[in-house]
């Protein structure tokens, strides 16, 4: 937790964040330290799955519910909202939108991702509980695809944040993507997609290789 | 019959209305689905999603409240069921209700929901706030011709009992509350709209506009419990109105049919309209039921 | 559109005209005067609306290319004024105070060219890039091939092919 004291001098914290003082009703000083105060400092641990018959059982139920974060991050997020209509419908797969980070399960990288969102996207992965597992779409986070050479897209996905799926295509079509959720349930069936658990394992890797291309980290090191 | 075997009997009788309302959801949005030209979700999905969300390896909490708040929550809609007198008639199934328990249930049906204000307050999440400030003000209004209906009829009858209610309306459909009393039966009705929060009035878990309201930091066990109090409270809340108004049940078999028509009335409804703003909701609240309801009681008194 | 050129002409040292019949017409001008002109367009002419403010990168004459869209509403008329100002710390004059709204364009331009629009407000804030402490990417001599490689972890195996000779050997591998 060395990191914890550069934060608070950062250049880019924001104002918001700082320590401040605020004056209550009574004229009492409350002194405020947010980054403290309003955020969890504890790092994440590795949750050890069940053993046997009892999680094979959890993972069936995991996986026929698939709660997807409603959070699009390039031009794949348009290939999402058919899914749920009449052609499509992937609510007979137990797919279903959640439109907040706390109850879903998926995180969907719909297509290009710059550095600014993969801060976004950083965040609200972290926010997820821990069976969680990502999808990434397109091959712009595969290997960058057609802004492999952009000096603000990032190239591999896998570098930041455990994928659990990889949906080839550019952009890959709606039965592709269902594709994709069938993929992802045969993982979690068999027990594989332990992305948290990996992501816990490899933090410091993985915080090093995000800290090195967002520069202005001014958040804690794990947002819960 | 002995404490214990009520005791055993008011858990089965949860453990049934509990199965009902998760496989009645399953089975609405099913129903909406196809008529959407969908295949729409298994019917048992509400279970898998139970299962899910209680299988959530990691929580996080924010407070003492944060934890009590499901806990409100569902001891409102469990309260509602130990005093409700499911079946009629039968020694079993009238679990503790008693002579004022229409009072209690109707205190009761607001208990969960200030519940869940404080707990979802202290989630700290301002889609939290917007959505408790919301739903308080809608359910404010909502109370008002609802206790209205509810004074028509304990006037109607002269008892606060609902088996005595119930017992009032045996005998034919031209018992019921609904034909005896069609104004308050019209008042309740509307507010019962409200109450299940479908579309005219959901602003509340607005997806779209408000992201699913108070529970937005509720995840796990605690979503979990919530959607156990949903199934159960859905469930409950439409045998209330059975029993106020459509001369109750004297078998599972009725109520199970009576509940889902009960219940899906306010689906259709919701299909058919638009979503309410909060602004236009109260409003609406306060101009058309509140005047059946006031027409209820004068109409009695005269 | 000739009326107002040949006004123009007679008013501003203005050069280099280019009519379109589909597109603006587009005039050049010293940066000096670019003022006076954009306000009297605006008030005495009815181009009301700035359509867009961009930016290209002369980098063999050393210069930027600035090019101001303005619109007449009324006569549904275009015109687009380029100015030239020197790559060596760069700057130009605020337009803010004609549209409000300038103040955003300008601050997209300072992070991407470091172009310098001194009084524009909020114009040293970051906009798209955060925390970035490299060239200005979009200035040519920003080798962001270069600065990809070397930030996002490239996956090997990437083959690049011209198009049109690979087209041509897989549709017609015999010519």
């Amino acid at each position: 937790m060395s990191d914890k004291k550069d934060i608070h001098e950062d250049k880019f914290l924001a104002p918001e964040n700082r320590k401040h003082v605020v004056i209550g009703p009574d004229g009492e000083e409350i002194h405020v330290d947010p980054l403290n105060d309003y955020f969890c400092t504890d790092m994440p641990k590795v949750e050890k799955p069940y053993k046997g018959v009892m999680e094979k059982f959890l993972n069936w139920a995991r996986a026929e519910s698939l709660w997807v974060l409603a959070f699009g991050t390039g031009c794949g997020s348009i290939e999402l909202p058919p899914l749920f209509s009449p052609r499509f419908d992937a609510y007979r797969f137990g797919v279903a939108m959640r439109p907040t980070p706390r109850q879903s399960g998926v995180l969907i990288i719909s297509g290009y991702l710059a550095v600014k969102t993969l801060k976004r996207a950083i965040r609200s992965y972290e926010q997820m509980q821990n069976p969680k597992y990502v999808i990434a779409l397109g091959s712009c986070t595969i290997n960058g695809g057609m802004y492999w050479d952009s000096y603000n897209t990032i190239n591999r996905l896998d570098h930041y944040l455990p994928v659990d799926v990889y949906i080839a295509g550019c952009m890959p079509r709606p039965e592709a993507v269902l594709a994709g959720f069938m993929k992802l349930k045969e993982r979690i069936k068999k027990g594989d997609a332990e992305g948290a658990n990996e992501y816990v394992e490899k933090l410091d890797w993985y915080k090093a290789n995000q800290k090195k291309i967002i520069k202005d980290w001014n958040m804690p090191d794990y947002n819960w | 019959m002995s404490l214990f075997t009520r005791i055993l009997f008011v858990l089965l009788g949860l453990f049934i209305t509990l199965n009902w309302g998760l496989i009645m959801s399953g089975i609405i949005r099913k129903i909406i689905a196809r008529l959407s030209m969908r295949r729409g979700i298994k019917v048992v999905q509400p279970y898998i999603n139970l299962i899910k969300n209680f299988s959530i390896r990691s929580q996080l909490t924010h407070g003492v409240m944060f934890y009590l708040g499901p806990v409100f929550r569902l001891s409102g809609g469990v309260g509602v069921f130990l005093f409700m007198p499911m079946i009629y008639g039968s020694i079993y199934w009238t679990n503790f209700s008693f002579t004022g328990d229409l009072i209690l249930i109707s205190y009761f049906l607001f208990f969960g929901m200030l519940g869940m204000a404080l707990g979802a307050g202290e989630g700290g999440h301002p889609y939290s706030a917007i959505g408790i400030g919301r739903g308080l003000a809608q359910f404010t209004a909502i109370e008002v011709p609802m206790t209205l209906a509810i004074i028509s009829i304990a006037i109607q009858y002269n008892s606060l009992s609902i088996t005595e209610i119930v017992a009032a309306q045996q005998g034919g459909i031209m018992n019921w509350t609904m034909v005896t009393n069609p104004f308050a039966t019209i008042a309740a009705m509307l507010a019962f709209l409200g109450m299940m929060g479908h579309s005219p009035f959901n602003v509340v878990m607005a997806p779209q506009e408000n992201p699913i309201g108070p529970p937005t930091e509720y995840h796990g066990t605690f979503l979990g419990v919530l959607q156990t109090n949903r199934a159960i409270l859905h469930v409950v809340e439409a045998v209330l109105f059975m029993n106020l108004f459509f001369g109750g049940a004297t078998n599972w078999g009725i109520l199970i049919l009576k509940t889902f028509l009960i219940y899906f009335y306010t689906v259709f409804v919701g299909m058919v309209f638009p979503r309410f703003r909060v602004d236009q909701s109260i409003p609406w609240f306060f101009k058309i039921p509140l005047v059946f309801g006031i027409l209820a009681i004068v109409l009695l008194i005269i | 559109m000739n009326e107002l050129i040949n006004h123009l002409k007679e008013r501003f040292p203005i050069y280099d005209v280019v009519e379109s019949t589909t597109g603006p017409t587009f005039v050049s001008l010293d940066a000096a005067k670019l003022i006076p002109m954009i306000t009297s367009l605006k008030t005495n002419h009815g181009f009301k609306i700035l359509v867009i403010l961009s930016t290209v990168d002369w980098i063999e004459d050393g210069k930027f290319q600035l090019t101001y869209i303005i619109n007449n509403p009324d006569e549904k008329t275009d015109l687009g004024i380029r100015i030239f100002i020197d790559r060596e710390n760069a700057s130009m004059e605020s337009i803010h105070k004609l549209w409000v709204f300038a103040a955003t364009f300008q601050r997209e331009i300072k992070e991407m060219y470091g172009i310098d629009f001194p009084g524009s407000p909020g114009v040293d804030d970051q906009f798209l890039l955060e925390g970035w402490d490299e060239m200005p990417p979009m200035r040519r001599d920003f080798d962001t091939k270069k600065y990809s490689e070397d930030t996002f972890f490239p996956r090997p195996g990437r083959e690049t092919n011209d198009p049109a000779e690979y087209m041509k050997q897989k549709l017609y591998p015999d010519e």
